[in-house]
């Protein structure tokens, strides 16, 4: 009896549990659904509310075709924004490696004041330094750039990549290392051929974060790229929606911002586990 | 260099001489990073501070004017009044990302089926980008086009649709409701990593004494991550001060710039004004209060995690 009974509560616990867990994921992801869903009804049906969010009179890829209308269409500020993106990934890996190996392995000159000073520029925020950086890039010429804005953002994942980095190449057993270097193996095909295999997940983990980083900013991007030709994402999608195109068309909007969501979400999709890792690295240090 | 260097000699000498080139090498490998680092960060800063004392427009010549911008900051009302702003919207947002952020922790902390599912569903916000979470919101914030006040006209809880961001309260609780939306998931994750940190035998020990979940979670839970607390209340907090995005997007500092956040206006001075030496000087202020709240977070974390 007590026990058929208390089966029965622990039952209706997880029922309850189950019910919490799925309400509040439905309201978590409801906007971003809303959002892709709305985004395929034709340009009539999208300016009146999204009741209910599917396309009820058919399926249409109307708002894409509407957004590439707009400035310099869609294609442009995409490429900008892929660009950028990528060229932040791949330097900042390269420079992180690099330095995460340095800091680890070897001793120098000043060697913990560098470290120290990269770090500490994550307590300074980037918006207080941002008029003399536009005149830096003015003077090396990289003003208005899309390789400038790079650079920029190279530095802002420097603290982070480096820190997760080194801590990388601290985890590698030093016998490894000498086994290697006995068999004649000099500093860089140390680097490239032992080491890398051993710390990639350190730098899936860095590269995403450059990447969400890079893809995702916007005040930089506002201040540093003037030139509408240079715009990014979500510059563009902001001066649509500001209606410096004419009347915002929210239709359009929608669709830049699942054009400007789904790789995120995808990427986060697929490399979850980095993801968390690189924030519980970030939590417990 | 005694006795034990004459004992092996040859090798530590050979030793030596390979860490004295190794050691020239090391710099090699971090000079990229400290390159970068000085020229976008290090000068900058430090341009900062000297613009401070500036007169100093876009185009045409700068001239020194001492600390002239630091008293007219004392007389610019518009500037206390963003940072009262970010003051006020910091401490809100801040309780109320907690008040969503902790339950969520609890409730995916514990192993359940599902909760994979669970904490990514509240995880994907924290992925997409302010901007786009503030472009998706201020189209659902839309008088016509948008969701919510559509949906509350349909359902008749308001005789009229109302327009959300045309005063200053709903609109202020708009943004905090999609700030929280967010960023819920992200701080959620910080605080799981903190619980999961706690030794369970000790909260299985307060239940075998008797204590009930509120007294366990009185006196087990939340002293023994202190740090991880402190750690997601000052990421809260120092993101919540540099707020910009979602002001700029939604509401354009409106209604009647009752929503200019600190960023906000040193961004009107230097990049729409062209004040840019007034700009630095402001910047220094913001800066000051973030390496301030910086160095509490430094004393707060060193604190070891524990009873004590």
């Amino acid at each position: 009896m007590a026990q058929a009974r208390s089966r029965k509560r622990r039952i209706g616990m997880q029922i309850a549990e189950h019910s919490t867990g799925i309400i509040a994921s439905v309201l978590f992801l409801a906007p971003i659904v809303w959002t892709v869903l709305s985004a395929f009804k034709p340009a009539q049906e999208s300016r009146q509310p999204p009741l209910p969010p599917w396309p009820t009179t058919g399926f249409s890829v109307e708002n894409y075709a509407t957004l590439n209308t707009f400035g310099d269409g869609l294609w442009l500020p995409a490429q900008n924004s892929i660009y950028v993106s990528v060229m932040t990934v791949v330097l900042s890996v390269i420079v992180s490696v690099l330095a995460g190996y340095g800091f680890s392995r070897f001793r120098f000159p000043l060697k913990n004041l560098l470290f120290v000073l990269i770090l500490s520029t994550i307590m300074i925020p980037f918006q207080s330094i941002l008029t003399p950086i536009f005149l830096v890039l003015t003077k090396i010429g990289l003003h208005n750039t899309l390789t400038g804005l790079v650079c920029v953002y190279v530095t802002l994942q420097l603290p982070f990549s480096i820190f997760m980095m080194r801590n990388a190449f601290d985890a590698v057993p030093r016998e490894i290392e000498e086994a290697a270097r006995m068999d004649g193996a000099n500093n860089v095909t140390m680097l490239l051929r032992v080491m890398l295999p051993l710390v990639w997940p350190g730098i899936v983990t860095i590269a995403l974060f450059a990447f969400l980083g890079a893809w995702n900013e916007f005040l930089a991007a506002l201040v540093l790229m003037t030139d509408q030709a240079k715009f990014t994402l979500p510059i563009m999608m902001t001066a649509l929606q500001s209606g410096r195109f004419g009347a915002i068309d929210w239709g359009a909007v929608q669709a830049g911002v699942t054009v400007m969501m789904v790789p995120c979400l995808v990427l986060f999709l697929l490399l979850q586990r980095f993801y968390i890792r690189g924030l519980m690295a970030g939590a417990v240090k | 260099m005694t006795s034990i260097a004459a004992t092996s000699a040859p090798a530590r000498r050979r030793k030596l001489v390979g860490a004295g080139r190794r050691q020239w090498v090391g710099l090699l490998y971090v000079a990229p990073a400290v390159a970068l680092v000085v020229v976008f960060f290090i000068i900058p800063l430090c341009m900062t501070a000297w613009m401070s004392l500036h007169n100093w427009p876009l185009m045409g010549a700068h001239s020194f004017i001492g600390l002239d911008n630091y008293w007219a900051i004392l007389r610019d009302t518009r500037f206390w009044n963003a940072l009262r702003f970010t003051g006020y919207y910091t401490v809100v947002v801040t309780i109320a990302i907690f008040a969503v952020a902790f339950p969520l922790a609890l409730f995916i902390e514990r192993p359940r089926q599902m909760t994979g599912f669970y904490r990514t569903s509240f995880f994907m916000p924290a992925v997409i980008g302010f901007a786009s979470a503030s472009l998706l919101w201020s189209w659902l914030l839309n008088v016509d086009s948008g969701l919510f006040s559509p949906a509350a006209f349909e359902l008749g809880l308001t005789e009229k649709k109302v327009n959300l961001l045309a005063t200053f309260q709903p609109a202020f609780w708009s943004i905090i409701a999609m700030v929280v939306w967010k960023v819920a998931g992200f701080t959620m994750i910080i605080l799981m990593t903190g619980l999961q940190s706690i030794p369970p035998d000790l909260q299985e020990a307060a239940m075998i004494d008797g204590a009930g979940p509120l007294a366990r979670f009185r006196a087990i839970t939340l002293p023994l991550m202190r740090r991880t607390l402190a750690l997601a209340l000052i990421l809260s907090v120092a993101g919540s001060v540099l707020a910009f995005d979602q002001f700029y997007i939604i509401l354009r500092g409106g209604p009647r710039n009752q929503t200019l956040t600190a960023v906000y206006w040193i961004f009107n001075q230097s990049f729409v004004s062209f004040k840019l030496g007034y700009g630095a000087a402001l910047s220094m202020i913001l800066l000051v209060i973030l390496v301030a709240l910086s160095l509490i977070q430094l004393r707060l974390l060193r604190q070891p995690e524990g009873v004590d």
